[in-house]
C-alpha cells in the first residue's frame, strides 16, 4: 500500500458496534489459508462485503472493533480484501496489536458514526484525518510513525525481512 | 510527549512507570504507543525454537542479546510419541546451536522455573510465548504474551512496541479465611467481571489481603489475569518481593520506584477477603464461576493438582493439610503433578509429597502435562475438578470430560469425599 492510495477517496463499508473477531474470521473457515478465510469475511453482518469490496474501501464501524478471540486472522482478512484502513471510535485491545503487526491501518476516530455507507471519504495520514463527503475533518488519534512504517511494509514480518535481520537504528527515535 | 515539571509530575500508575522506563520516558500517558527495550524474553518447547528457527533462518538474523533470552522445555516433555520427540529435539538443537545461557530442560513449567530462577525482577520490560505470561507480574515487572511473529520481532531487534493500558485495580481488603485462596480470588473476580473484563489494559491487584499473601499465591493471582483477559496482572513489588527473590539467587533490586502513585487515574474495585467462600467453576468456562455451595456432592471422578496455576510448593501445602492422615475416596484418582523439580523437592524434604503418596495420589511428572490435553488426557466421558486454569472444552483432552475448577484445598476435598465439597468442613 502506497500514501498515494491513501489520499484517493475511499468507499465506505459502515458497520455496527462490537464486531468481533467471528464475524471477521468466522470459526468454521479457520481450517482454511487465509484467502478461503477472505471469502467469508463479514458474511454473518454484510454477506456482499466479501465480494463486492475493492482494494482502498474501508470500514467504518462504532466501538470495540475486534473484540473476541486472539485470532490474526481476523486482521489478516482485511489485508487479503485490500482495506485501506479501518476507522472506529475504540477497538479491542489484542485487536489493535494483531492489525498493525498485520499491516492493517486503525484509525481511532471518536466521530466514525457519523460516516454513511457508500460514501466516499479522503485520508490524510499524516495528521491523520477524515475528511467527509461534505467537507468535514474529523480528527483521529495519532499514529506513531513507526506503526505507520509498519503498515506500509505490509506487517512485521516483512519489514524485518526489508531489514535483512537487521535492528533498524531509526526506530527508537520515531516513537 | 508529557514533560516532567519537577515537582508537579503526574500521578502514574504502575503500570506506567515500568512502560516509561522501559520506553526511556520519564513518563506516558494512557493510550500513548511506545516503543519498549525488552529486558527479558521467554519461550518454551511448544512455542519457540520450532517456529522462531526456520523464521530467523529465513531473515538470516541473529538473537539481539541471548542473555536476555530464557528457554523452557515444559510442554512436551517427557516425550511420549514421534511429534513429541521431534518438537523437543528441535528445542535441544537450537538451544545448542545458539549457545543460549539460560535452559531449563524438564525442570517444571515456564512460569514457575523462570521466576525461581531469578529471571524476573522488578521494574523490568518481559515477554512470553505463553497466554499465562502475565505471572511474571507478580513480581512488579510488565509482562505480557506475544505470538511468535511478535516473537521473532523481539529476537531480532530487542524492542516491543506497546499502547500503555489503562489500570484496573483490585483492592482487597480484610484476611483470607482458613481454606480460601488466591485461586478463590481469581475465580470470584472472574466470574464477576467474565473473560473480557481486564479489557487487555493492566489489572493491578492490591491491598491487605494481597499484601498478606506469599509470593507463590501471588503468581496465582497474576498468572490467571489471563482468564480475566487483561495484558498484565501486576503486583507491587515488597519485602516478600525480595525475599523470594534473594532465595532465588537474584542481584539485589531497588523496589522503591515501583508502586501506584496516590491520586493516579484508575478504576477501583474493592472487594472483602474476610466473607469470601471457595469458589468453583463450572464446566466449561473459568468465568463459570461461583461460591462452592453451589455444587456440593456433584460425583467427580479425577482430581488433578497440576499446572503453573495450581502446583507449585504453597499448593501442594494445602493439598496435603486437607489429605494429611486420609485415603482418598474410593474409585477415585487423584493425579499430583507439581509445577517445578524445585517445589517437588521441597515438598518432599517438608514431608508434604509423602502425605499425598499416603493418601493415594499418583505422582506425575513436573511438567505441562494434562493442563493442556498432552501426556495422559482425561479420558471421555469423566468428570475432572482440577486446580488449573481452564476449562474449556476438550482443553485436558476429551470434548466429553466435564471440568470443575477449583483450589487446592478444594480439589483435595473432592478427593478425599468423591464429590465436590467445602474443604473448610474437611479442614475444621
Ligand atoms: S501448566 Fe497449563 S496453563 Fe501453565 S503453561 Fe503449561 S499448559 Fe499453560
Amino acid at each position: 500500500m502506497t500514501a498515494d492510495i491513501l489520499h484517493r477517496p475511499h468507499r465506505v463499508w459502515r458497520l455496527g458496534a462490537d464486531i468481533d473477531t467471528d464475524a471477521l474470521a468466522p470459526g468454521h473457515a479457520m481450517k482454511h489459508g487465509i484467502d478461503v478465510i477472505a471469502k467469508h469475511c463479514l458474511e454473518a453482518v454484510r454477506p456482499e462485503f466479501a465480494s463486492e469490496v475493492q482494494p482502498g474501501d474501508v470500514i467504518v464501524a462504532g466501538p470495540s472493533f475486534g473484540i473476541g478471540s486472539s485470532r490474526e486472522q481476523a486482521a489478516a482478512v482485511l489485508v487479503q480484501l485490500g482495506v485501506a484502513a479501518v476507522i472506529a471510535p475504540s477497538y479491542s485491545g489484542l485487536y489493535f496489536r494483531n492489525a498493525f503487526n498485520l499491516g492493517l491501518l486503525l484509525l481511532t476516530c471518536a466521530e466514525a458514526e457519523t460516516l454513511n455507507d457508500g460514501e466516499r471519504i479522503a485520508l490524510d495520514t499524516t495528521v491523520p484525518v477524515v475528511v467527509s463527503p461534505g467537507g468535514a475533518r474529523l480528527a483521529c488519534e495519532p499514529v506513531p510513525g513507526f506503526l505507520m512504517d509498519m503498515v506500509r511494509a505490509g506487517g512485521l514480518m516483512n519489514q524485518l525481512r526489508q531489514r535483512g535481520g537487521s535492528p533498524d537504528p531509526q526506530k527508537a527515535s520515531n516513537v | 510527549m508529557t514533560f516532567n515539571v519537577p515537582g508537579r509530575a503526574l500521578a502514574q500508575t504502575l503500570a506506567q512507570k515500568l512502560i516509561a522506563r522501559a520506553s526511556g520516558r520519564a513518563q506516558v500517558a494512557v493510550g500513548e504507543i511506545v516503543t519498549c527495550g525488552v529486558d527479558m524474553a521467554m519461550f518454551h518447547d511448544s512455542s519457540g525454537p520450532r517456529r522462531l528457527q526456520p523464521m530467523l533462518e529465513e531473515l538470516g538474523a541473529q538473537i539481539w542479546d541471548r542473555s536476555r533470552v530464557v528457554l523452557v522445555m515444559d510442554h512436551y516433555v517427557p516425550e511420549r510419541d514421534d511429534d513429541s520427540r521431534r518438537i523437543v529435539r528441535i528445542a535441544r538443537d537450537w538451544a545448542r546451536e545458539q549457545q543460549l545461557p539460560h535452559v531449563y530442560d524438564s525442570q517444571g513449567i515456564c512460569h514457575v522455573v523462570v521466576p525461581q530462577h531469578g529471571h524476573i525482577r522488578p521494574g523490568m520490560l518481559c515477554v512470553g510465548g505463553d497466554s499465562h505470561s502475565p505471572t511474571g507480574g507478580a513480581f512488579g515487572a510488565y509482562m505480557f504474551g506475544i505470538g511468535s511473529t511478535e516473537m521473532l520481532g523481539v529476537m531480532v531487534t530487542g524492542e516491543i512496541w506497546l499502547r500503555v493500558p489503562e489500570t484496573i485495580r483490585m483492592w482487597w481488603d480484610g484476611a483470607l479465611p482458613a481454606g480460601v485462596t488466591a485461586k478463590d480470588m481469581m475465580l470470584h473476580m472472574i466470574g464477576r467481571f467474565g473473560m473480557n473484563g481486564g479489557r487487555y489494559q493492566a489489572v493491578e491487584f492490591a491491598g491487605p489481603a494481597v499484601a498478606a499473601l506469599s509470593m507463590q499465591e501471588r503468581m496465582t493471582l497474576s498468572n490467571m489475569s489471563a482468564e480475566l483477559g487483561a495484558q498484565a496482572g501486576l503486583i507491587a513489588p515488597d519485602a516478600t518481593t525480595a525475599a523470594f527473590l534473594a532465595q532465588a539467587g537474584a542481584p539485589p533490586v531497588d523496589m522503591a520506584p515501583w508502586f501506584t502513585d496516590e491520586g493516579a487515574a484508575l478504576t477501583h474495585h474493592r472487594f472483602d477477603a474476610a466473607t469470601l467462600e471457595p469458589y468453583v467453576a463450572a464446566p466449561h468456562s473459568p468465568a463459570n464461576a461461583h461460591g462452592v455451595s453451589r455444587y456440593l456432592g456433584t460425583h467427580v471422578d479425577v482430581a488433578y493438582i497440576g499446572a503453573c496455576t495450581g502446583a507449585k510448593l504453597d499448593d501442594l501445602r494445602a493439598a496435603a493439610q486437607v489429605l494429611r492422615g486420609h485415603k482418598v475416596a474410593a474409585g477415585i484418582r487423584l493425579i499430583v503433578a507439581p509445577a517445578s523439580l524445585h517445589d517437588q523437592e521441597r515438598a518432599r524434604e517438608e514431608g508434604v509429597l509423602q502425605v499425598l503418596m499416603d493418601a493415594g495420589a499418583e505422582l506425575f511428572p513436573t511438567a505441562c502435562g494434562a493442563c493442556s490435553g498432552y501426556g495422559d488426557p482425561m479420558g471421555d466421558g469423566i468428570t475432572v475438578i482440577s486446580t488449573t486454569a481452564r476449562n474449556f472444552k476438550g482443553r485436558m483432552g476429551s470434548p466429553t470430560a466435564q471440568v470443575y475448577l477449583g483450589s487446592p484445598y478444594t480439589v483435595a476435598a473432592a478427593a478425599l469425599r468423591g464429590c465436590v465439597t467445602d474443604p473448610r468442613e474437611v479442614l475444621a
